[in-house]
């Protein structure tokens, strides 16, 4: 399965193609998710509908650059639109994005409607625009998408001071001179070049499933924003050579909603595995600290019993412990004892010792 | 007109109506996009339900669909509740998941089941007129319109049952606790409502489009009133108007009807955004323009006041010195002048500007409110 990778032309160029898409889309989309517009993309990818039919109106051409540039146009457009709406009325950032997204997408399928009413032959596979169709790329497809791609993550390299800044303290970055409002343009312009890119093969209404799930799976291995980036380029590239190949293998498994799904399987293992954030992890570290803080009460109510009871070993039975400890000192106790901070006197009587009296000390200096 | 014809512009105005209503208070919870969340993972109910009934006019379809638009909405809370992903992000995570799910079931077994994803994503109105609705040897009409109907007097009756809780819980949710009642139950509640109508949207419109029909004539209404009741009424005449001159626009291009009532919705809006009456686009810069003129003249009036009388009056008064005082282009103070004339504040004469009594009396009352 995985050498046929190297064999076969066609698997070759489609999971290329499809891990090209994956590597711009997660490292671009990176800034859309710190910056909370996980759902600009979209709006951006369904509003870019009326960009490809009215680019093929204008042109008359149907060539993957020329329908690219169109659908990049309407995706900015939609953007500038959706931002206008949100500074100039009362209307929140969540229903500009819908009325955009879907107004835009109507529109689209007005326009597409339209062109498809109209003898002319020339228009059909337009609407594999809708849904993408990865088997149909070719080697040129590949090479445009690599040469974008890595011209819209050269920008993003170019300005990576500036755009960190601008993700994480708009405010100290205006404070700073930097002009907030024309980075916003080209963060959004690099967004929509990523999205773009990958219409013709995963289509528009699953191409915002290549932007957050990526950055959002990585955002969770590390807190870093190269590391998240690099992470969210190695996440798209896995998920679009694995959904590439296994749509490849079973018949009537489409390569878009594939890719989705493995987006989605390592988005839930990082959520679930990932150290230090993950559930497991947290359930873990926590168990951990209340485990702690149960043997330092039982520590904490010895050395007190210790300092009424003073001069003389005197030992003091679980029950007088279990105010502080709960149910189950026995336990706790017997932990101390191995780390030789409590001792046993007698059958269920139990003492400090002086390791352990240093040791409650030390804790209670602490606080 | 033909019967046919009628009959879509029925559904379009049901559909459309039925739409705004649960939209209304999607847009005022700031939970758009969660409707565009459920209307893609709604297809996933749909598919799962069709292969178990086999009939998809069936009832149970509908409970299915719908249930899947909770589960999203439950699903969502889920992943924000772990503190790992916000809430823009688990929507762009959950709905393309289930809805990618969806597609793989619909095309692994396309031979089997009569369901195409371009309906269900796009909608076909067009033909809806001839599936019949037929109970008791009698023809009620088009499926879609007695589906529709019934879903639009659903959310009537319980939009106006519930309207008291709906209404503190969206614009007060503090207050709406406070007062005992669920916000869990209110959500989810509204969520079910926007489900049930999402998938009996779904085949006239698709479900792309109930996106466009939940938000933007509410959008639109929200624009120009500041009232609840008369924005649901403002939006429920929206959609209808966008759902009667859609179709004839699609008639008239020969094009998608969901599409032309999209993009009808579309120029409501932008209708509303520039023309609205007091906080339409238009209305502001024309009130800035208005405050740009009158604030000029009360510093012009200000100034000549300030020199009345003194030995430098003849100086300060003249046009030219003004203009380079208060830095005013050639173009702009002979504007302002000639609005100040007009508006007897000043008289213009040889010896330069003079105030009149009204001109006066306006710098006094500005001097005094500073």
């Amino acid at each position: 399965m995985v050498t046929e990778l190297f064999t076969d032309y066609t698997l070759r160029t489609i999971a290329l193609g499809a891990a090209l898409i994956g590597i711009v889309s997660g490292s671009l989309g990176t800034y859309a998710v710190l910056r909370r517009q996980s759902l600009l993309g979209d709006t951006i990818s369904h509003a870019a509908l009326p960009g490809i039919a009215a680019a093929f109106v204008l042109t008359g051409s149907k060539a993957s650059i020329v329908l690219v540039a169109g659908a990049a146009a309407a995706g900015f457009a939609a953007t500038l639109c959706v931002f206008a709406i949100v500074r100039t009325t009362r209307v929140k950032l969540d229903a500009a994005l819908a009325l955009v997204l879907s107004v835009f997408f109507g529109a689209g399928l007005v326009l597409l409607t339209w062109i498809q009413s109209r003898p002319d032959a020339r228009q059909a596979g337009l609407d594999t625009y809708l849904f993408g169709q990865a088997a149909a790329l070719v080697q040129r497809d590949v090479v445009s998408i690599a040469a974008l791609g890595a011209a819209a993550l050269l920008v993003a390299l170019a300005f990576w001071k500036e755009l960190k800044l601008l993700s994480f303290d708009p405010d100290f970055a205006a404070t700073l001179g930097l002009r907030i409002r024309a980075l916003d343009v080209l963060l959004t312009g690099l967004l929509v070049v990523a999205i773009v890119i990958g219409l013709q093969a995963v289509g528009v209404v699953l191409m915002t499933a290549m932007v957050v799930p990526p950055p959002a799976a990585a955002r969770q291995w590390t807190d870093r924003l190269g590391a998240m980036m690099v992470i969210a380029a190695a996440i798209g590239a896995l998920a679009g050579i694995g959904g590439a190949v296994l749509s490849a293998q079973a018949e009537h498994l489409p390569t878009g909603p594939t890719i989705v799904v493995c987006l989605t399987a390592l988005v839930l293992v990082s959520i679930l595995f990932a150290p230090r954030r993950g559930l497991v992890a947290r359930r873990w570290l926590e168990r951990g600290r209340a485990r702690r803080l149960r043997l330092q009460a039982v520590l904490g109510g010895l050395e007190a019993l210790a300092r009424e009871h003073e001069g003389g070993a005197h030992g003091h039975s679980a029950a007088v412990l279990r105010l502080a400890g709960g149910a189950r000192v026995e336990e706790q106790l017997e932990e101390l004892r191995r780390r030789g901070l409590a001792e046993r006197l007698g059958e269920d009587e139990w003492a400090v010792t002086r390791a352990g009296r240093e040791e409650a000390q030390r804790l209670e200096d602490e606080r | 007109m033909t019967s046919a014809q009628v009959e879509i512009q029925l559904i379009a105005v049901v559909v459309s109506v039925g739409c705004a209503l649960p939209g209304v208070f999607l847009v005022l919870r700031r939970l758009a996009m969660a409707s565009d969340a459920i209307t893609h993972s709604v297809l996933l109910g749909i598919v799962v339900a069709f292969f178990v009934v086999r009939d998809l006019s069936s009832p149970a379809l509908v409970a299915g669909a719908a249930l899947t638009g909770l589960v999203t909405v439950w699903l969502i809370e889920l992943l924000r509740r772990t503190g790992l992903v916000r809430e823009d992000a688990a929507i762009g995570l959950v709905f393309p998941a289930l809805f990618s799910i969806g597609v793989i079931l619909v095309s692994r077994y396309a031979g089997s089941v009569h369901l195409d994803i371009d309906v269900v994503l796009l909608g076909d109105v067009a033909f809806a007129p001839f599936d019949r609705f037929v109970l008791f040897g009698w023809d009620w009409g088009p499926a879609a319109l007695v589906k529709m109907t019934a879903i639009l007097l659903l959310n009537a009756v319980l939009i106006g049952a519930f309207w008291k809780e709906l209404k503190v819980a969206s614009f007060d949710p503090g207050l709406a606790y406070a007062l005992g009642f669920s916000p869990a139950l209110v959500h989810y509640g509204l969520m079910g409502l926007v489900s049930v109508t999402a998938v009996g949207a779904f085949d006239a419109v698709g479900s792309i489009l109930v996106v466009a029909l939940m938000v933007g004539p509410p959008v639109t209404a929200y624009l120009l009133t500041d009232r609840l009741g008369t924005m649901v009424g403002l939006a429920a005449a929206m959609g209808a108007t966008g759902g009667i001159a859609g179709y004839w626009l699609a008639y008239w291009l020969d094009a998608s009807i969901a599409g032309s009532i999209a993009a009808v919705i579309g120029l409501q809006f932008a209708a509303a955004l520039f023309l609205a009456p007091g906080r339409g686009l238009v209305a502001l810069w024309r009130r800035r323009a208005r405050q740009r003129v009158r604030f000029a003249e009360t510093m012009l009036a200000i100034h000549l006041l300030t020199h009345e009388g003194r030995p430098e009056a003849a100086v300060e008064s003249r046009l030219d010195h003004l203009r380079e005082l208060l830095r005013w282009d050639e173009p702009f103070a002979d504007r302002i002048v000639r609005s100040a004339v007009r508006g007897r504040l000043v008289t213009a004469g040889a010896g330069g500007l003079e105030l009149t009594d009204r001109g006066r009396e306006l710098a006094a009352e500005a001097i005094a409110e500073s």
